[in-house]
């Protein structure tokens, strides 16, 4: 076994976190700043915060992963890290010229207390950002919240670009959440059909799934463009699809610009989707068009198609909390059983959305924000599950429990494919419905007796 | 790329001055004495500058001290609970990532192995500002009781230092309480230092001082070693092992791949040390002399000639003809296997060309196995070695300590009252010295790159970006950040670090992986692929349908 220590009672622990569900706020800012056109991440601590975030980054985009560091010394961690900050600046720009550079925090600076605003300023007066290029900063300390919390923070930060004109320019602002560069695409696609203009930011498509050519462009041809992000303030309304991943900058823009903002869940699956393109429908006023309604009905049609083989298995969830969101409403919604959701990442309204959804189920659900796959292995060990989805880190369980197992979320460190097909909207349900249905059926493949053994399933 | 591009012959002068020119001034002075243009000198090579900081701003390949420390040396040891004390994200990076392997051995299946597992404090805004000793204790204590470890160590992440945290006093006092569990702690905070170089320092000094010389059950063997500085990245101890144990020649303990706290704990036992990554663990090597009379030799298990070499090496030491004659035997068994191998991929690799900036030894003795393909380095560099890695231990009393280093600590050890024991006499180990077995000594990186070749320093994204479109090897050897980049230019890239999920390529074994990995990159189809049939001819000849 190779989680062979976990033991079947589940004692509290104040003190320990083991096997954690959540990493550190600064690389899911290292993610949004990606999807910016031109820009390029800075990490304001030392080197190893940005080399783990990289290395964690590109083992699971398979993408070049490029970003900046302070490289603090002990000397910068004493006197502060302006002077290492603005010396980046300078060679940021003479040596890769990015656009924009995209400043995050590391709970070394914010221990220290630098202020980046501050630093900023003094570069800018000491000329170290050229005229025309753009600096903006992101407060992410490690010790609050998640990497959710800091993909938020940079987000919201992008809304500093925000500029606006008095002029309306009829277009919604859409921010995605944490998802996939090929689901970003997605979402495109299906606003797109809509016949709804957006602005989508971040925008990672374009820039972490890009082609082999034999030339290397540090910064891609995908990402939502400063102007586009200067206009966010002129749009007629915001959709934000996550509440942990997204409502923040949303409510920004409204609080700031007077930009009427919708939080919604991130549309994975049927319902949640539905509710997307509801959101679209209203905002844009327009009608939905026949492909959308097309790719509506087949995801249905699948789910009945699939159903006998769903039905009244149980499933346990580990991830971060918008995507667990939608996917116990949609697990719930096909007739599965979540029994287990735990996200890393704290907030009480996660564990209050996932009694909500499960409410009606004939079971008590076990939920917990700021839990870990420790605690989740030993609810597994107390209940048996017949389906395990998460990252791969989860992988360790499934083994150990012999449990079909199903990859989502991040980081996917041991397979391929995440990048490039979706799992948002109607079609990615369809992708997600054969993720789980092909997990149940090699399991049943495996273990059914060569008497039971059947061609057709 | 074509062959014709590969003609073009370049001057290593002006690739230096074509790597630098982009930087501002005072970056490319500093970036100019980190590139050297490798020649042979009257007493060694040229100079290089290595172990500074790195430049704010520009992309380096470097990580930090708590990923030299918890995630290179204390990290493949299998029974001890690390335990970092911090935020949630030190822990979650450093968990499983490393592709280190485990052979829980004789205790079989059920064996303590809590490598599978990340241990942290999770430390939140309270603990920053209140203090975090309190949550840590509890954390110590909640891990005691759920596992029952042998030992439990401790690791800082950056704000721990900051906030002033005694990870030290803690960790005693719990070591204490417990009684049949050894906590202690690593001051590895991820600013201390240049690189991951001064955690490597850090986890020796701790490991010697906590660990080494716990146990005194003797270890029963012939021929009894230590191998310092394998980490069984893909399986490479393993090999080495499989060797090892071949031969008739004991590895009581490795630093650190495959090991266990006894293992580290019964080193002193050992009468020879063998090191393979100089940089990582020379003062473990260091200190088992000073207090016990262990002296050290640099081995090589990378490339089947290396390995041969130092095997040898090992049974010219022991001066027993039953090894020395088991010794041949093995490499006469083992080598007709890695000859036809090599030999089938040389028909696809011989004279191409390779780089590789990775370690503190790997840029090196890579270049063993490059050699076997008939492969040339044309450029090659550490990520995080000092000036001895490069020009060898000959200039150590003349390495400057700048403040940098002067922070990590050195203890002070000295010889064992009761057990210090010299396993040779100074007579013998001269007469042995005569023979060729040197003693503490690594000659380095450079003397062994053709002249005009360059070593580059702490190599940098955007260097290395350039020093494939002005040289264009056939293949480029580093790490995962640098692995897409790299291949995206439509040049195979090999990590170093986690072998890309392959390996063992240590040992003999290892070397025919080796051989048929870099075979397979060089010959992929995929590099021909790049641009699609109608590129090459973009001029339109169509024809009218009604023609």
């Amino acid at each position: 076994m190779l989680l062979r220590h976990t033991p079947k009672e589940i004692s509290e622990r104040k003190g320990l976190t083991i096997n954690p569900a959540k990493t550190c706020q600064p690389i899911g800012a290292m993610y949004a700043a990606l999807g910016i056109h031109g820009c390029l991440p800075h990490s304001h601590g030392s080197q190893g915060c940005c080399a783990y975030h990289r290395s964690t980054l590109t083992r699971h985009y398979k993408e070049p992963i490029s970003a900046g560091t302070s490289s603090f010394t002990e000397g910068a961690s004493v006197f502060g890290g302006q002077a290492n900050l603005t010396q980046a600046f300078n060679n940021i720009f003479n040596v890769y010229n990015p656009e924009i550079v995209a400043v995050h925090t590391t709970c070394l600076s914010e221990t220290i207390g630098d202020d980046l605003p501050q630093i900023r300023k003094k570069a800018i007066k000491e000329g170290k950002i050229p005229e025309g290029k753009h600096v903006i900063g992101a407060s992410t300390p490690s010790y609050v919240g998640s990497h959710v919390t800091g993909f938020s923070n940079m987000v919201k930060a992008m809304t500093e670009l925000a500029e606006p004109t008095g002029k309306k320019n009829g277009k919604v602002n859409l921010i995605p959440g944490w998802v996939e560069p090929c689901d970003m695409e997605e979402l495109k696609r299906i606003t797109d059909l809509m016949g709804v203009s957006t602005i989508m930011f971040p925008d990672t498509s374009g820039v972490l799934n890009t082609p082999l050519t034999g030339e290397y462009k540090m910064f891609p041809a995908g990402g939502t463009t400063i102007a586009e992000l200067q206009s966010t303030a002129d749009s007629t309304g915001t959709l934000a699809l996550g509440e942990w991943c997204s409502a923040d900058a949303a409510r920004q823009l409204d609080k700031q610009y007077k930009v009427p903002c919708t939080v919604l869940d991130m549309p994975f699956g049927l319902k949640a989707t539905d509710r997307f393109i509801e959101a679209l429908r209203t905002l844009a006023g327009v009608n939905v068009p026949e492909e959308v309604m097309t790719e509506r009905g087949q995801l249905v049609d699948l789910i009945s198609d699939m159903h006998q083989y769903f039905y009244n298995k149980k499933v346990a969830l580990v991830g971060d909390p918008d995507q667990l969101i939608a996917m116990t409403e949609f697990l719930v919604s096909i007739d599965m059983c979540p029994v287990h959701v735990v996200t890393g990442t704290p907030g009480k309204k996660f564990e209050k959305r996932i009694r909500e959804i499960t409410a009606d189920m004939p079971y008590e659900v076990n939920v917990k924000a700021k839990g870990d796959f420790f605690l989740v292995h030993q609810w597994m060990k107390n209940e048996p599950v017949d389906l395990l989805i998460s990252n791969t880190y989860g992988k360790y369980i499934a083994r150990d429990e012999d449990v079909p197992f199903v990859r989502w979320g991040f980081p996917i460190l041991d397979r391929q494919g995440h990048q490039y097909f979706p799992t948002v909207g109607y079609k990615g349900g369809l992708r997600l419905l054969e993720k789980i249905l092909t997990a149940l059926l090699d399991r049943k493949d495996r273990d059914d007796t060569e008497m039971k053994f059947e061609l057709v399933l | 790329m074509g062959a014709a591009e590969k003609l073009v012959q370049w001057d290593p002068t002006d690739i230096k001055a074509e790597l630098i020119k982009k930087y501002p001034p005072k970056v490319a002075r500093k970036r100019a004495k980190q590139i050297m243009i490798n020649e042979a000198l009257e007493n060694g090579t040229p100079e290089i500058t290595a172990n500074v900081r790195t430049i704010p701003g520009i992309i380096t390949m470097r990580g930090c001290t708590y990923a030299g420390c918890k995630g290179v040396i204390m990290g493949p040891t299998r029974d001890i609970v690390n335990l970092v004390h911090g935020p949630i994200g030190c822990s979650f990076y450093a968990w499983l990532t490393r592709r280190n392997q485990t052979d829980p051995g004789p205790e079989g299946p059920d064996g303590e192995n809590f490598m599978t597992y990340a241990f942290s404090t999770d430390m939140q805004d309270q603990d920053i500002i209140f203090g975090g000793e309190k949550k840590l204790a509890t954390a110590i204590q909640e891990a005691y009781d759920l596992f029952h470890p042998k030992s439990i160590a401790v690791f800082a992440t950056c704000p721990v230092g900051l906030i002033g945290d005694d990870i030290h006093t803690v960790s005693k006092q719990m070591k204490e309480k417990f009684g049949d569990c050894n906590v202690y702690a690593f001051s590895c905070e991820g600013y201390k230092g240049v690189s991951q170089s001064a955690g490597h320092h850090i986890a020796n000094n701790q490991v010697f001082r906590h660990i080494v010389g716990e146990n005194d059950e003797p270890v029963e063997g012939e021929y009894k070693i230590n191998l310092l500085g394998e980490y069984n990245i893909g399986g490479d101890g393993f090999e080495i092992d499989r060797i090892f144990k071949k031969c008739g020649i004991t590895n009581i303990s490795t630093f650190s791949g495959n090991s266990t706290y006894n293992q580290f704990a019964t080193a002193h036992q050992a009468d020879l040390n063998a090191v393979m990554c100089h940089r990582s663990i020379n003062y473990v090597a260091d200190m088992l002399e000073t207090k016990f009379g262990i002296p050290w030799v640099k081995v090589n298990f990378i490339g089947a000639n290396a390995t041969a070499k130092s095997l040898r090496k090992i049974a010219a030491y022991f001066e027993d003809q039953k090894l020395i004659d088991k010794v041949e035997a093995v490499i006469a068994e083992e080598m007709p296997e890695v000859e036809a191998a090599a030999k089938e991929a040389q028909a696809h690799t011989d004279g191409k060309t390779a780089m590789m900036f990775v370690g503190g030894s790997r840029a090196h003795h890579y270049q063993e196995l490059f050699n076997e393909l008939g492969m040339k380095t044309i450029s090659a560099g550490y990520e995080f070695a000092h000036r001895d890695d490069y020009e060898g231990r000959r200039v150590l009393p003349f390495i400057k300590i700048d403040a940098d280093s002067r922070n990590i600590e050195e203890i002070e050890v000295e010889a064992d009252e009761t057990r210090y024991n010299p396993r040779k006499t100074e007579e013998a180990m001269k007469v042995l010295k005569e023979k060729g077995v040197k003693f503490k000594d690594y000659e380095g990186l450079a003397p062994d790159m053709d002249e005009g070749t360059l070593i580059i320093d702490d190599l940098n994204q955007y260097e290395a970006e350039k020093l494939v479109e002005l040289m264009k090897p056939d293949i480029f050897c580093a790490g995962i950040k640098e692995k897409f980049s790299i291949q995206k230019l439509g040049v195979p890239m090999k990590q170093l670090h986690s072998y890309d999920s392959g390996g063992p390529y240590a040992g003999f074994k290892g070397a025919i992986n080796f051989y048929q990995e870099i075979d397979r990159l060089v010959s992929s189809k995929v590099w021909s692929y790049m641009k699609a049939p109608w590129q090459d001819n973009p001029q339109l000849s169509g024809t009218f349908v009604w023609e």
